[in-house]
């Protein structure tokens, strides 16, 4: 899993659940909330989506790393396993 | 004996119901949802006589916005529930009215309409009036645990004079207050800003097409689904619910139990009985609708473009349990031929007409006196609405009349189990949807968001911040 792959990953969830958003011009460094209009539970389902599709557990006291693309990214990445 | 578990099981496949349903199975909890009708929806269903579809509870959703306005009720339901918004195939209103004995105010699904009436109409109430809207747009009205207020009172700090006060509550009331004469004061926020700041819409084909998509993605997400099964009683132990048991007696165990069937129901479904509880907290607003199919839409003989007029006659408008069968003092008129269906229509013209009625009255009539009492009350109510239709000579929409149909307090009973046919069920909501036993939450009507847009969030909300959220419920 590269960083970039990563990105995508998290891209396809939130298109998933904020259908109505442009994410074409998403800037990895600002903010999502700066630049989307996400709530608290459009973040809760991304944390969701993240255990469904890919198994991973985000902690609540890890909720801040989620707050941009590339903190997303940098928190997410390692979390991946690799397929046997 | 126990024949299955479940991480949760929901009382009721009311619009409720069905998205607490989407939200779990969604993310894979094992969820079933039992209904005692064979029809779902609930409140908010539709059904066929002679061969015609007919809708009952919903006129209008309300909460409409037009695409691309974010952040409110209906973009928050769409998203949580993956539904593109398209799958409503929502059509606005025309315009709407609240229409009293020497006033009329005219709204539609722009506001500016509205303010503009309100101020033209009664330029001393100017300041008062922007004060209160300005205080519906701060407040929070989505928290669970706001301390509750009269609306009345808070209202009455900006606005003096009766006529708009009674007038702003009368479709705010009618479209889902549970409590005679006042409303929470979250509970107006919620209609106000439902019914006011957003605004009214309709599938072309009804509420049959919301359904039908709540049902699809429940099943599409492996939701289990049980027609015709009743809940009959919640056994629980210890404070927790530890099974159900149906109506043909077979028990189901579940982890967590979500029941919209109300609060006094729920606490009377409930081992051991909660009678006391549930008597405390039992509404007793119900209403009669009438309604009428023609053979063209009554704008062609001068009804015109309105979709709903709210109306009153009496000096004061008094929103309670009325003494007669039928209060035919006030009500609510749909037209549902007034939606603009872009360049589509309704095969047939549609007349409803809503009025607050008495339970006790309908209930206790035998069978022949039940038919005497809608056949007279279905003349008192259309007579009584057309009032405030333009005039039209009464051998028109009678010589244009196809069929009828009506209901009353007894058809809420029978089809929502509400006690008292209680239209919009407990006075006092729990908001939270926490019980005296841990593990089983309300959701929808008696969790007070309001609508069907409200209903929808109930579920949502109640299925996130009881199980989804709730860190001791992952296995």
């Amino acid at each position: 899993m590269t960083k970039d792959n990563c990105k995508k990953l998290v891209i396809d969830i939130i298109s998933d659940i904020a259908p109505d958003e442009d994410l074409s011009a998403i800037k990895p460094d600002i903010r999502l909330r700066d630049q989307l209009q996400l709530d608290s539970m459009d973040f809760l389902d991304i944390v969701m989506e993240l255990r469904k599709r890919h198994g991973i557990e985000v902690p609540e006291a890890d909720y801040g790393q989620l707050a941009s693309l590339q903190s997303c990214a940098d928190y997410l990445t390692p979390k991946f396993v690799p397929k046997a | 004996m126990k024949d299955s578990h479940y991480d949760v099981a929901i009382i009721g496949c009311g619009m409720s119901g069905l998205a607490a349903g989407i939200r779990l199975a969604h993310f894979g909890r094992k969820v079933c949802i039992f209904e005692r009708h064979n029809a779902p929806g609930g409140l908010n269903s539709f059904y066929s006589l002679a061969g015609r579809k007919y809708d009952v509870g919903l006129h209008a959703l309300t909460n409409y916005v037009a695409p691309g306005i974010k952040g409110t009720p209906l973009g928050k339901l769409l998203r949580q529930l993956r539904i593109e918004r398209e799958e409503f195939a929502l059509c606005p209103q025309k315009q709407s009215r609240i229409a009293f004995r020497d006033c009329s105010l005219r709204f539609t699904n722009d506001f500016g309409i509205l303010e503009d009436e309100v101020l033209r109409q009664f330029p001393r109430q100017a300041d008062g009036w922007r004060a209160l809207v300005r205080a519906v747009k701060t407040f929070d009205d989505v928290s669970l645990d706001a301390k509750p207020q009269s609306a009345r009172a808070v209202v009455a700090t900006h606005l003096t004079d009766p006529l708009l006060i009674d007038m702003i509550f009368c479709p705010l009331m009618y479209y889902g207050s549970a409590q005679e004469r006042d409303m929470e004061f979250g509970q107006f926020i919620i209609m106000f800003k439902a019914l006011f700041l957003e605004g009214f819409a309709r599938p072309l084909d009804g509420v049959r097409v919301i359904i039908r998509v709540l049902l699809e993605k429940f099943r599409e997400a492996g939701g289990e689904r049980r027609m015709k099964c009743g809940v009959s009683r919640i056994v629980s132990e210890q404070g927790r619910a530890v099974r159900l048991v149906l109506d043909d007696g077979t028990e189901i165990a579940a982890d967590r139990i979500i029941s919209s069937a109300g609060f006094a129901e729920t606490m009377r479904l409930c081992e051991p009985s909660q009678i006391a509880a549930a008597d405390q907290n039992t509404g007793v607003l119900s209403y009669a609708e009438t309604i009428s199919v023609f053979d063209r839409p009554p704008a062609e003989w001068g009804w015109g473009d309105d979709t709903i007029v709210f109306f009153n006659d009496s000096a004061r408008f008094d929103y309670a349990k009325p003494r007669e069968p039928v209060d035919l003092r006030s009500g609510v008129i749909c037209l549902p031929n007034n939606f603009d269906y872009a360049g589509g229509g309704l095969p047939e013209g549609i007349l409803r007409v809503t009025a607050l009625a008495n339970y006790e009255l309908w209930a206790d009539l035998t069978d022949d006196d039940y038919r005497a009492a809608k056949q007279r009350w279905f003349g008192e109510i259309t007579r009584s609405a057309r009032r405030f239709l333009p005039a039209v000579d009464d051998a028109v929409p009678a010589g244009a009349q196809l069929a009828t149909d009506m209901f009353t307090p007894r058809t809420i009973r029978k089809f929502t189990g509400h006690i008292n046919g209680a239209i919009y069920g407990a006075p006092h909501k729990i908001r939270n949807g926490r019980t005296h036993l841990s593990n089983l939450y309300l959701c929808g009507t008696d969790q007070g968001f309001l609508g069907i847009v409200g209903a929808m969030l109930s579920g949502i909300s109640m299925a996130n911040f009881h199980v989804l959220q709730d860190r001791t419920a992952r296995g």
